[in-house]
């Protein structure tokens, strides 16, 4: 495919999205409930590709995004709660003196988010990162669990309200902003991965003692990598604590960090653009299961099965099913392009071609 | 000392109360191809990980162009269980981790080869290059570095083509072929622009034809790199061939040094490798 097809491939691509964006926009009111799914799958997105930055690309098998997710979502909630609001979320204690005068824009809250989140990640980086796989996954779960606790003890009401939970976050003004914001953080960590530091955190991946020997300074690299990772994790928590409006500790449960480990492990590991559409079909998907929780009536008999929670069974075989036919992912480690696109619909219509006896080559 | 490159001396490495390597001291001159040979469990790859900082000596120093470079003595444990040469206990500790020791110049290749087997074999060249960028990390990701970054890439594909591997570029390093995967690990390591080349039994897997072609190719390469090389290996034919001088390891112990003709005709040399003779 030539260099110019492609470029206007990406221009109409990239013009339709814009169009369906403005026209979800001006028509809000009928399509909320399109773009809340559209917004959570963009800021998962987020969170996903910082998830494959360390696990996909430095090869560090990290599950600690529930609790780094919490730091940034709470800084931004803290932060950006109107004042004159505050009284009435703190309702039980009131909230510590000093905090509540503090008042941020979104976008600076949004970085002091990530931030905070980098900043903890460095420290906890220092002594968790010498561990091992499996080794390195139970202790940052460990610390994600910790982060949750310590959000929801009583000691901290005045600060984290405990478990009650902080309501009346500032939501996204239109849906560009989070989709502008979600789209520039994962333009970075591909500039990033893209990066000569990216060719060496896939050095990393593939042997740690290659990589030492090629002057690759393990610790320093896998902390670089564990520290900007965190970082886009706590933005991608300040945006759905924007997103969401209200948020608990119940929020950042284990099964947060599961959903994004999901994602990656769905799209593939080392996959950028399988992480975004993994983020995709996952949140969607199971919006549209949603048929499977209701009680569903043929003529006067009642469909066994069909009640609430059902929808999560089947929701749960068809990732068994695709993991067990792409047990690399959906996208393996490799990104998306136009060729691969062409390629894949050829050999579809070819494979069925071939299953009905036709000649496959006879174009 | 004059113009030695590397130098061991009273090295002793024990694990436990097995005394693995026994009070060895050696050197490398400059340009000089020195190779370490011996039996199996001779200590060969214990004494050669001491230069390139995967184990620490138990005691003993380690010089590189004359400036101590690994340093150590029994202390713990090992204080009561250290059976080697009381006298030559140092009194320094200085220790360097492998990727500060080839920062120093010191490069090497390992004896199952260790490529980056996912990546093409042009980023396997070019991730040795990234230890000497000076961008930091922000300029690095925001791409700002174009500068060094199209200077890695020359540099990287200059070492690829006057390798004869840059027909291989795009291709992944596992889909190579055994040689020449053994190839592009040596070019990989000259990325880094070492002036000391470790090679750990680089003809391991081969066949004599492709041992020959490695031969030739380690004597080109030091030629063509002004290297000094210092290898262990277990072919004959390639240590004798190509070996300015030959230090001869058995339990530990250095059992003979000197030029190959020398090492060929030594009795206890043949003694360890073949055994005593005994109804001959």
């Amino acid at each position: 495919m030539k260099k110019s097809t492609k470029t206007l491939f990406n221009i109409i691509a990239v013009s339709i999205i814009l169009a369906i964006l403005i026209f979800l926009e001006m028509n809000k009111r009928k399509f909320s409930y399109d773009i809340s799914i559209i917004e959570r799958s963009m800021i998962y997105a987020v969170a996903a590709v910082a998830m494959n930055l360390t696990n996909g690309f430095t090869g560090l098998f990290s599950l600690g995004q529930a609790g780094f997710m919490a730091i940034g979502a709470y800084t931004v909630a803290l932060l950006t709660i109107p004042v004159e609001a505050r009284a009435g979320v703190f309702y039980v204690t009131g909230m510590n003196e000093f905090l509540s005068k503090i008042e941020l824009p979104f976008i600076p809250a949004l970085l002091l988010g990530g931030l905070f989140a980098a900043i903890l990640a460095g420290l906890i980086g220092i002594p968790v990162l010498r561990l091992k796989s499996d080794y390195l996954a139970i202790a940052t779960l460990g610390f994600s669990e910790i982060i949750r606790s310590i959000i929801a003890s009583p000691q901290l009401n005045m600060i984290t309200n405990g478990s009650y939970g902080l309501k009346k976050i500032p939501r996204f003004s239109s849906i560009f902003v989070p989709i502008a914001l979600c789209c520039l953080c994962i333009l970075i960590i591909v500039l990033l991965i893209n990066s000569s530091y990216g060719r060496a955190f896939k050095a990393i991946r593939e042997d740690e003692t290659a990589a030492e020997a090629m002057g690759i300074n393990l610790f320093k690299h896998k902390l670089t990598s564990f520290m900007i990772s965190s970082f886009f994790t706590g933005v991608a928590g300040g945006l759905l604590a924007s997103y969401m409006g209200t948020i608990d500790s119940g929020t950042f449960k284990i099964t947060l960090t599961y959903d994004i480990l999901l994602i990656v492990v769905l799209g593939g590991m080392g996959s950028v653009t399988g992480s975004i559409l993994g983020s995709f079909l996952v949140t969607a998907g199971r919006e549209w299961l949603r048929f499977f929780d209701q009680p569903l009536k043929v003529g006067s008999w009642q469909v066994p099965l069909f009640r609430t929670g059902f929808r999560m069974v089947v929701f749960s075989v068809l990732l068994m099913v695709v993991v067990l036919f792409y047990s690399k992912g959906l996208m393996g480690s490799k990104e998306f392009s136009w060729e691969g696109l062409v390629r894949f619909f050829k050999n579809l219509f070819t494979r069925k071609q071939k299953l009905n006896g036709g000649v496959s080559n006879g174009k | 000392m004059g113009n030695n490159v590397l130098r061991l001396e009273h090295c002793t490495m024990q694990f436990g109360g097995v005394v693995a390597v026994d009070n060895f001291s050696m050197e490398v001159n400059e340009h000089e191809i020195v190779a370490l040979i011996g039996p199996n469990g001779a200590g060969k790859t214990t004494a050669f990980n001491f230069v390139t900082g995967v184990y620490e000596p138990t005691n003993g120093k380690v010089f590189f162009h004359d400036e101590l470079m690994v340093a150590n003595h029994p202390a713990g444990k090992m204080k009561k269980l250290y059976k080697g040469d009381p006298d030559q206990i140092c009194e320094k500790i200085v220790r360097k981790t492998p990727d500060q020791i080839t920062k120093l110049g010191i490069a090497r290749t390992f004896q199952n080869i260790r490529l980056f087997k996912a990546l093409t074999v042009f980023e396997n060249v070019l991730i040795a290059k990234h230890m000497h960028a000076k961008s930091g990390l922000l300029k690095t990701a925001m791409h700002l570095n174009y500068r060094e970054e199209i200077q890695m890439r020359k540099e990287a594909m200059e070492l690829l083509e006057m390798q004869n591997l840059a027909a291989y570029r795009n291709d992944i390093a596992s889909s190579l072929p055994y040689g020449q995967q053994r190839h592009l690990e040596i070019a990989r390591a000259l990325a880094t622009n070492p002036t000391l080349l470790l090679l750990d039994e680089p003809a391991a897997g081969m066949n004599p034809q492709e041992t020959d072609e490695l031969a030739a190719f380690i004597k080109k390469t030091k030629e063509d790199f002004n290297l000094t090389v210092f290898l262990i290996e277990h072919h004959m034919d390639l240590v004798m061939g190509i070996s300015d001088r030959i230090y001869v390891l058995d339990f530990g112990k250095m059992i003979a040094h000197g030029l190959p003709a020398d090492i060929q005709n030594n009795d206890r040399v043949i003694q360890a490798y073949l055994g005593v003779e005994e109804n001959a």
